[in-house]
């Protein structure tokens, strides 16, 4: 198998020149959130904490977090929920129109968010006249983020084995029973990925927001106006920071979770 | 018929106790998210496709059938015959073409990396995948913004470089162009074709390779020949799940895009919300739809064509 290794050099360079590409532009915006200058330019000022402190006092931007939050919380159960009943008919069930209810679920992924935004806003508005707020946002975030839920929870139940739940039932459990009692515990570290991934979803997504939330604003959009101004960049950077760090952890949490135990399988192509 | 005749068989159904048979509970466990899948895509699609068909007098919507809306884009398009592009088609081209060469990029930058980690990697997998993982999962408003800020006018380059002593001006064809739009979009979307890839390289029989040496194959021809096709599930749907969401993007355009960098999505939010012509909104949201579905079925049948031809050799 020498053949295998000439070669090995060359080709661990180039993965460790991707893994820069992809890390080094997004790493650059902690690197400047804590440069004491206005502008992002280097060479670097010296290190402050002002921008941070700067956060703090901003309410347009605390409201903005909190209605992001709570539309987050509110589409990650949601989701996760329909998500694992979902999972659970297509893993475990025979019905009619299967593979087509299963295709037309996972569309969301493939239709671009400018198209679901302006007809969800044609709709509710031209035609059917509903007001514009959170809850509307919040119910275009479960039509996204439902498809990945199912992903997840679906590569979860096929991971485990099934004869497990049979054995509950064999020994009397009602179907119910035997869900609560065997399955959720099996596929719990699916259902907490499932909400973190639906969560992170919704709390980064723009676009139907900016068509769907009326007055209201979430981070997002608060975020994209801020970008106008100038002057304001550095507190974009700082908060920006904090969301990456915040949705790192979450996200590593989130991939440990769901890989453990599938990772050898790994069906799952998200 | 046949789903009923076939759940009968399967081991739960058997159960003395249920007491819906299968399909129903299966149909009903999914029902909810068929629900919102319908009633928050299919009916809304369904009614852009009727609003398209009529007009904007002022504030309000004439609901009579017209093709007026798609009129003005075949004349648009009809204009590239004649005296250049109109301004929508014009956009539709300029997407497509953004999209295709920041997808080729993607996927010819991903292929190496998903091929080192399915060959090479013994150990640790898990922690290479969680590495190209989050990236794709942290925001993309922000990977979108580092972009604005490395190639401004201010940004890191162009001081960089001046600081360095290399340039004393800075230099104005980094940012707003179809160009930074191009790269951002590239370097945006990379992390979401490296596991398809990587999955579908995965699954692939190791041996097959060994057949194909032992055969007298060489390490180019056993990769043209056996890795490379078998791979081809995986790096299709790569391809397709970066074009397709990248052609209506809006906030890559709208960020480092500048005026000359805008795309259609652009245009079609500016019918929404600045124009208040949705109708010719509706009518530009299904021309771009219709051009990504052209677009993804003569990319899959040039596939489909070569594939015919590998299987003859």
């Amino acid at each position: 198998m020498s053949f295998l290794r000439r070669h090995t050099n060359l080709l661990s360079l180039f993965a460790v020149l991707y893994l820069l590409f992809l890390y080094v532009p997004v790493l650059l915006l902690p690197l400047f959130s804590f440069n004491d200058n206005i502008y992002v330019t280097l060479p670097l000022k010296g290190f402050t904490l002002k921008w941070y402190e700067s956060l703090a006092g901003n309410s347009a931007l605390l409201n903005a977090l909190w209605a992001s939050v709570k539309v987050g919380i509110g589409v990650s159960i949601i989701s996760t929920v329909l998500g694992l009943m979902a999972a659970r008919a297509m893993t475990r069930y025979r019905f009619p129109g299967r593979r087509s209810i299963y295709a037309l679920i996972l569309l969301p992924l493939v239709i671009p968010y400018m198209v679901i935004g302006v007809s969800t806003l044609v709709i509710l508005r031209r035609l059917l006249d509903v007001e514009l707020s959170l809850l509307t946002v919040g119910a275009s975030h479960v039509l996204i983020t439902v498809p990945l839920s199912m992903l997840v929870l679906m590569a979860r139940m096929e991971g485990f084995d099934r004869s497990l739940e049979e054995a509950s039932r064999d020994l009397g459990d009602t179907a119910w029973r035997s869900f609560r009692r065997v399955t959720l515990p099996l596929v719990m570290p699916g259902i907490v990925s499932s909400f973190l991934l639906c969560f992170i979803t919704s709390f980064d997504e723009y676009l139907l927001a900016f068509f769907l939330a009326g007055s209201d604003s979430t981070l997002p959009i608060f975020i994209f106006s801020t970008l106008r101004f100038p002057n304001k960049i550095p507190d974009v950077l700082a908060l920006g920071s904090l969301i990456l760090m915040i949705s790192i952890v979450l996200v590593v949490l989130a991939e440990w979770l769901r890989r453990r135990g599938i990772s050898g399988s790994d069906s799952s192509v998200l | 018929m046949t789903a009923l005749a076939s759940g009968a068989t399967s081991p739960t159904s058997q159960d003395p106790t249920r007491r819906r048979p299968e399909w129903l509970a299966g149909l009903w466990l999914i029902a909810p998210t068929l629900a919102i899948v319908i009633g928050m895509m299919l009916v809304p699609l369904c009614a852009i496709v009727i609003v398209s068909f009529w007009t904007q007098t002022g504030f309000d919507l004439d609901t009579s059938f017209t093709l007026a809306n798609y009129g003005l884009l075949v004349d648009d398009a009809l204009k590239c015959f004649s005296d250049g592009c109109g301004l929508y088609s014009t956009l539709i081209i300029k997407s497509l073409w953004i999209s295709f060469v920041a997808t080729s990029a993607v996927v010819l930058l991903a292929y190496p990396m998903a091929y080192f980690m399915a060959f090479r990697i013994q150990r640790g997998k898990l922690v290479w995948i969680i590495l190209l993982t989050v990236p794709f999962w942290t925001s993309y408003l922000l990977r979108v913004f580092a972009w604005k800020v490395i190639l401004g006018f201010n940004g890191v380059i162009n001081s960089g470089l001046k600081s360095l002593g290399l340039i004393e001006k800075p230099l104005e064809f980094l940012l707003y162009n179809p160009a930074s739009v191009t790269i951002t979009l590239a370097h945006a979307w990379a992390a979401y074709a490296v596991l398809p890839i990587y999955v579908s390289l995965e699954k692939i029989d190791r041996s097959y390779l060994e057949a194909a040496t032992d055969l007298g194959d060489s390490r180019w021809k056993r990769f043209w020949r056996v890795t490379f096709p078998l791979s081809l599930p995986g790096t299709i749907a790569a391809i397709l799940l970066v074009f397709i969401p990248t052609v209506g993007d809006y906030i890559t355009p709208t960020l480092v895009g500048g005026p000359s960098g805008i795309m259609i999505g652009n245009s079609i939010a500016t019918q929404f919300i600045k124009a208040n012509n949705a109708p010719l909104g509706a009518a530009l949201s299904c021309l771009m739809m219709l051009a990504i579905t052209l677009a993804v079925c003569l990319f899959l049948a040039v596939i489909g064509k070569k594939r015919l031809k590998g299987a003859d050799i």
